[in-house]
């Protein structure tokens, strides 16, 4: 016995050391293939949870590895991608047809045919199928195949800016077909007819991609693209500087380090991305139009813009940037607590002791809640209470999760964040319009306003721009006299590059992470030489 | 003396019956604390997209994760579905729960079992030396600093090693796999990626088997059949390696087993601060993501773990000290 156990330590210490073994050789080649020129590595913040399309990935076009039927061009303009041409739209307005371009095919070299676009499109309506943007397509009631290259989409109701949806990206009917669509592998191993095609996932690490040599559009120039999840502002900026990426999308304050990089160069995209503060309809102080009056003006926006955003962000007065055509001028807000604390004595809110008014016994005091651990949305939140405190009106600043501040979001406020630069419809619709009171996270606010959603309706049934240009203008004055939001900033977004290229821009970004950045079209840079 | 086959099979059995009442609880007990988290799976599983999501959208993602109902209706149903061998989706990673395990597995047992082969022989030696002179230098410096790191949290030292050998230094990379522009999955890339999670997981270990070697060495010593041994003008080598060791080690045996538990916690925290692709940091993600399918198989896997290390002990310890019945 005494000898049979020395043997099998002995054994199991042999063991050990043999596995021990790669630990303890050195790591020194760190051998990464880094044939600059044709490779870029770009940090990011936030990964998709999913890469196909049928769970919302890349809806808003700009996706590496899909194309849509159609995208958009630099100045958000819609052009052919998959369709040949701009869609064909019937006189009612109710029938879209697309005609697909020729010799397109997917990466597993299958051709694109009309089965695709119309499997793409009926899955995601699917109601087993979890795709949580699927309210986007609700003007959608029948999409057919008419031919092997031709798309029919009947709508339901008349819908303007149906077309900027169909930029939603096309998936391989016979890749995905007898799969689960919810937990298949395609949502891993994507397959698409776009100008890079995946090559690896790690989840919480990376992907990494290389150019599609047969892309329709020509193969790209960035032969190997890489998209680093770092979700530390810090660490990213630190693997930029090392040289481990070539680009990133980092808050102002870091990105102005690199300001002075001659081999670096700093892009600022103009956003559509709004914060503002939801002022329910409902609740007891929030419920009386002077006092939302009062904050409108109360706020002053642009020491926000200067002290929370670092510069990097312009003041908001309404929900649309100044970037976008629908854009009313002359619904600025002029920042005159003066005139705010004249409309709140004059509607009756008198104030008390403490300085904070009070009207019938209900003191001008309500909540604001924001997510725990958007520090963005804190400073935002705080910033416009201590604004709201110098009127007389006492705003609580409370931090909570979705689920805690969802069902209280009738009486409560919440600093919310939203915005899409495409079209106004997409965004204003569901923020504004009374039918979508409390529907999901739509209008929180519960606004309710007879002549902004008569307005809304006319422009997504109108094709005429003239008439949508109205339409919106009279939507954003009705929000001076009567708002149902403060809104206060539209955020910059901000990214630094090597200096390696050429060709790299930047576009108006929406709210959604997604695929913004100066990468948007990666596949159309040229080397620098 | 013959092998103990029969009564090390009497104990394996034993411990396999005691062990499924406990995995039946462990689940149950899963389901429960999932049920009672303030979390939505829902508002998790949507994300971003969620918040422009309609209430008709809401409600058809909540009826299709099938995350209503009493949450014992609910793990009935899951171990009806596993008992047949289909562990479900996670709604995390929008993959079936069994081709998650298969793909993170092998990178967990890969990371454990380095950072045990480094600690138990190092921790081993290091105790050993610190024991031959009780109160001396080295002894009083292996000591304090095993209760230092005993009382250090595993994500600080994480920290503490990326700001140190990846930010400061910039000899080992900062966490992952592989390189960020590596698109392939090659040895040397995974070994250079090991090093420091492997390293803090290791150091995370070590003061336990430093202390609990020094003591049992120290204790060997005082014992008689070493003090014989020594009075037979035995060289101390013999003395420490024959005799003194021998006892001491039994401790280590004991302890690889006990370990597991502590071992496991470890791993979910350096695989999350590394982001290694381990079946650790798929656990963290399901636990914030509410994800009952994923969370419930991990945990599965999780109390095997931590039952077959203690089994495994028991029966180290059976057979290196006949003194001990395999009856436990």
């Amino acid at each position: 016995m005494v000898r049979g156990t020395k043997g099998r330590i002995a054994s199991i210490a042999a063991t050990a050391v043999l596995i021990g073994v790669p630990a303890c050789s050195a790591p020194g080649d760190g051998g990464s293939d880094s044939d600059a020129g044709a490779s870029l590595a770009v940090g990011i913040a936030y990964e998709p949870e999913t890469l196909s399309p049928l769970l919302g990935y890349g809806k808003d076009g700009s996706s590496k590895i899909f194309d849509g039927l159609l995208t958009q061009n630099a100045d958000l303009e819609l052009k052919p991608a998959l369709a040949a041409t701009l869609p064909g739209v019937s006189d009612d307005g109710l029938t879209y047809t697309y005609t697909l371009r020729d010799g397109v095919t997917f990466s597993d070299g299958e051709p694109l045919t009309a089965d695709d676009v119309v499997f793409t499109y009926d899955t995601i309506l699917d109601a087993k199928t979890n795709n949580p943007s699927r309210a986007e397509l609700d003007a959608i009631k029948s999409v057919r195949a008419k031919d092997d290259r031709t798309v029919v989409f009947r709508l339901k109701y008349r819908y303007a800016p149906f077309a900027g949806r169909t930029v939603l990206p096309i998936v391989p009917k016979h890749a995905v077909d007898g799969q689960n669509v919810n937990t298949g592998s395609f949502n891993t191993k994507p397959i698409g007819t776009g100008p890079y095609v995946l090559t690896g996932w790690t989840k919480g690490e990376k992907l990494t991609f290389k150019a599609n040599p047969d892309y329709w559009g020509g193969a790209p120039k960035v032969k190997k693209l890489t998209l680093a999840i770092v979700a530390d502002d810090d660490v990213r900026a630190t693997r930029l500087r090392s040289g481990d990426l070539d680009a990133a999308i980092l808050p102002p304050h870091l990105a102005g380090t690199f300001e002075k990089d001659t081999s670096r160069k700093v892009f600022t995209a103009e956003s559509a991305d709004y914060r503002a503060v939801t002022l329910p309809q409902g609740g007891k102080v929030t419920g009386d139009r002077a006092v939302r009056r009062a904050l409108d003006i109360a706020v002053d926006r642009q020491a926000i813009v200067d002290s929370v955003l670092d510069g990097a962000g312009h003041p908001a007065a309404g929900p649309l940037s100044a970037t976008s055509p629908y854009h009313a001028d002359g619904t600025k807000r002029d920042h005159d607590p003066r005139r705010a604390r004249e409309i709140l004595d004059r509607a009756g809110w008198k104030r008390g002791s403490d300085g904070i008014r009070a009207k019938g016994g209900t003191r001008a005091s309500f909540t604001l809640w924001y997510f725990s651990g958007d520090k963005l949305r804190q400073d935002h939140a705080l910033a416009y209470a201590s604004d709201a405190k110098k009127v007389g009106v006492e705003v609580k600043v409370q931090a909570g999760t979705r689920e805690v501040v969802r069902p209280r979001l009738d009486r409560d406020a919440m600093l919310m964040g939203n915005g899409n630069p495409v079209d106004p419809d997409y965004d204003l619709y569901g923020l504004l319009h009374s039918s979508l009171a409390g529907n999901g996270w739509n209008n929180m606010a519960r606004y309710d306003n007879a002549s902004v959603d008569k307005a809304l309706d006319t422009a997504r049934r109108t094709a005429d721009d003239t008439e949508r240009r109205a339409a919106y203008t009279q939507v954003q004055r009705a929000l001076v006299e009567d708002p149902g939001y403060t809104f206060l900033t539209l955020i910059d977004h901000m990214y630094v590059v090597n200096d390696d290229w050429s060709g790299v821009t930047t576009r108006v970004e929406p709210h959604d992470h997604g695929l913004a950045g100066p990468w948007w079209n990666v596949e159309d840079w040229k080397p620098r030489s | 003396m013959t092998f103990p086959w029969r009564a090390m099979l009497r104990m394996v059995g034993r411990r396999l019956l005691f062990a499924l009442p406990v995995l039946l609880l462990v689940t149950l007990g899963v389901f429960a604390l999932a049920a009672a988290s303030p979390f939505d799976p829902v508002a998790q599983y949507a994300g971003t997209a969620g918040l422009s999501a309609s209430q008709q959208t809401l409600d058809e993602l909540r009826a299709n994760l099938g995350v209503d109902g009493p949450f014992v209706v609910r793990w009935w149903h899951w171990l009806g579905a596993a008992l047949t061998g289909d562990l479900g989706d996670s709604f995390s990673l929008r993959q079936p729960v069994a081709q998650v395990i298969g793909e993170r597995t092998g990178w967990t047992v890969l990371l454990c079992a380095t950072a045990f082969a480094v600690t138990v022989p190092l921790g081993t030696v290091l105790g050993v030396l610190a024991a031959r002179r009780p109160g001396g230098w080295f002894d009083r410096v292996i000591t304090s600093l095993s209760y230092t790191l005993e009382a250090a949290p595993v994500f600080w030292l994480g920290l503490l090693a990326i700001w140190a050998f990846a930010l400061q230094l910039d000899v080992l990379p900062a966490g992952g796999l592989t390189d960020t522009r590596s698109a392939v999955v090659s040895p040397g890339q995974v070994t250079a990626h090991l090093v420091l999670p492997a390293g803090v997981l290791a150091v995370s270990q070590m003061p336990w088997f430093v202390l609990y070697v020094r003591q049992g060495v120290v204790d060997a010593y005082a014992e008689d059949h070493v003090t014989g041994a020594r009075a037979r003008g035995l060289k101390e080598r013999t003395v420490l390696v024959h005799h003194a060791l021998r006892s001491a080690l039994l401790t280590v045996l004991t302890l690889i087993g006990s370990r597991v538990p502590e071992l496991i916690t470890g791993a979910l925290l350096v695989e999350t601060v590394f982001s290694w692709p381990g079946i650790a940091e798929a656990t963290v993600r399901a636990a914030t993501a509410v994800d009952f399918p994923l969370l419930a198989a991990t945990t599965v896997l999780a109390t095997a773990a931590v039952l077959l290390g203690n089994l495994l002990a028991d029966l180290l310890y059976g057979l290196a000290d006949p003194r001990v019945a395999f009856d436990g």
